[in-house]
């Protein structure tokens, strides 16, 4: 019998399950190798041919170079683990964040200090349509 | 005997860290916030235990997907602040309390809970934020801090239900304890954020009031909330307030005929970075 997973209805969200966990190991392994200095600067002297040396899949590959955190969750990755690549380019956790959400860095901002997206409207897939 | 005297409740946003070591405490974006905490540094100066006991999360710092523990206590002598990217955060290094953590470790596995043994660990923001909040910038602080990281990154994480008990084999642990300790026990994370995908940026106020009401008057009943609520209605990465639920669980009034807790302090803010931050100190009587 398949598991109960109730949140998959949430919109514009993905809930780092043991699935995507699974899906996204290398991905998020990858990350997590960019909380070491050695690491970090080799991965900018040559982001390419650093990536290769991790068995990820080619759209995860092309994800981290487009710097593309939906396509990148995606593929699997988990925010926290995503942040690290973010940190590596010395871009802040809302820049992050906001980068998802097709706004610009400004309005995301100002959107935040107005109270944030409202709940209204964004809880289930069917509400949001 | 050791005795757990209050619990604090705190969001933990990494942003709060680096606004404080920035020193931009002073700035229109953050004045509000830290004005809010300026009555819990003078609490915590009047009231400061011997042992914090501290729960947060690890923010895939310390734990890869390597290996996840659902619940793992630190027993080690010290732990460093953490390197997540932007180098470590100048704050003090964290004095652990070996003795007391592996007493409740003990306590705490025979009472039915497999908790994950930690000897050595970087501890990241999840637990540094709050210290600094609370006390500000010192040369060290002020008392041996016991982290207890708990998983809420990847799911599923602990039901709030398994949070709570956990809380009241805690307080039967410390109680156990020979030694005549003040021990606080702090629950941190939340409150209501996203940090992912289109949707990222929620904020829902009303569920965090009715969060900070309910912890504070009916926990019991808070501890049945099932994940998919605090998700939906509050953010996919809210749920990290499940940990809230351990330290309510170790205040006297999760025991029948316990006494319910003084509220101390009580503060809410929006937003600091992505987070609406949620605030509260509860003192035993």
């Amino acid at each position: 019998m398949a598991l109960d997973k109730p949140y998959l209805d949430i919109p514009g969200t993905t809930i780092f399950d043991l699935d995507e966990s699974r899906k996204g190991y290398w991905l998020n392994q990858f990350c997590m190798s960019l909380m070491k200095a050695e690491n970090r600067a080799r991965y900018k002297a040559n982001e390419c041919a650093y990536l290769e040396e991790w068995p990820m899949t080619e759209e995860q590959k092309q994800a981290v170079m487009a710097r593309d955190l939906n396509r990148c969750v995606a593929s699997g990755g988990n925010i926290y683990f995503l942040g690290k690549i973010g940190a590596a380019d010395g871009r802040s956790f809302q820049y992050m964040a906001g980068s998802m959400t097709g706004m610009s860095e400004e309005a995301y901002r100002k959107m935040m200090i107005d109270g944030g997206r409202s709940i209204e409207g964004n809880r289930t897939i069917v509400e949001k349509k | 005997m050791a005795r757990i005297s209050a619990s604090v409740y705190t969001s933990h946003v990494p942003a709060i860290g680096a606004a404080i070591d920035l020193g931009k405490t002073a700035e229109p974006y953050w004045a509000p916030l830290f004005a809010g905490y300026e009555p819990s540094k003078a609490w915590l100066k009047a009231n400061t235990p011997d042992v914090i006991f501290l729960v947060f999360n690890d923010h895939a710092t310390a734990f890869s997907l390597e290996i996840v523990p659902t619940f793992a206590i630190g027993v080690a002598a010290q732990y460093l602040p953490a390197d997540e990217g932007y180098g470590a955060r100048p704050v003090p290094k964290v004095i652990g309390h070996p003795e007391l953590a592996s007493h409740i470790a003990q306590s705490v596995i025979q009472d039915d809970f497999d908790l994950t043994i930690v000897n050595r660990m970087d501890v990241d923001h999840g637990l540094t934020v709050p210290l600094s909040l609370m006390c500000g910038q010192p040369a060290a602080w002020p008392c041996p801090v016991i982290p207890f990281a708990v998983n809420v990154v990847l799911y599923p994480v602990p039901s709030g239900n398994r949070c709570f008990q956990l809380g009241r084999a805690i307080r039967k642990a410390v109680a156990s304890y020979d030694q005549n300790l003040r021990v606080q026990i702090w629950g941190t994370g939340g409150m209501s954020h996203q940090l992912h995908g289109p949707r990222a940026g929620l904020i829902n106020r009303e569920f965090d009031h009715a969060f900070l009401d309910q912890l504070i008057a009916d926990p019991a009943g808070l501890a049945r909330k099932p994940h998919v609520e605090y998700m939906r209605e509050a953010g996919a990465e809210a749920v990290e307030l499940v940990m809230w639920l351990i330290a309510r669980g170790a205040m006297d009034d999760a025991e029948p005929g316990g006494e319910a807790p003084h509220v101390r302090h009580r503060f809410y803010h929006v937003p600091a970075s992505n987070t609406a931050v949620g605030h509260l100190i509860l003192e035993n009587r």
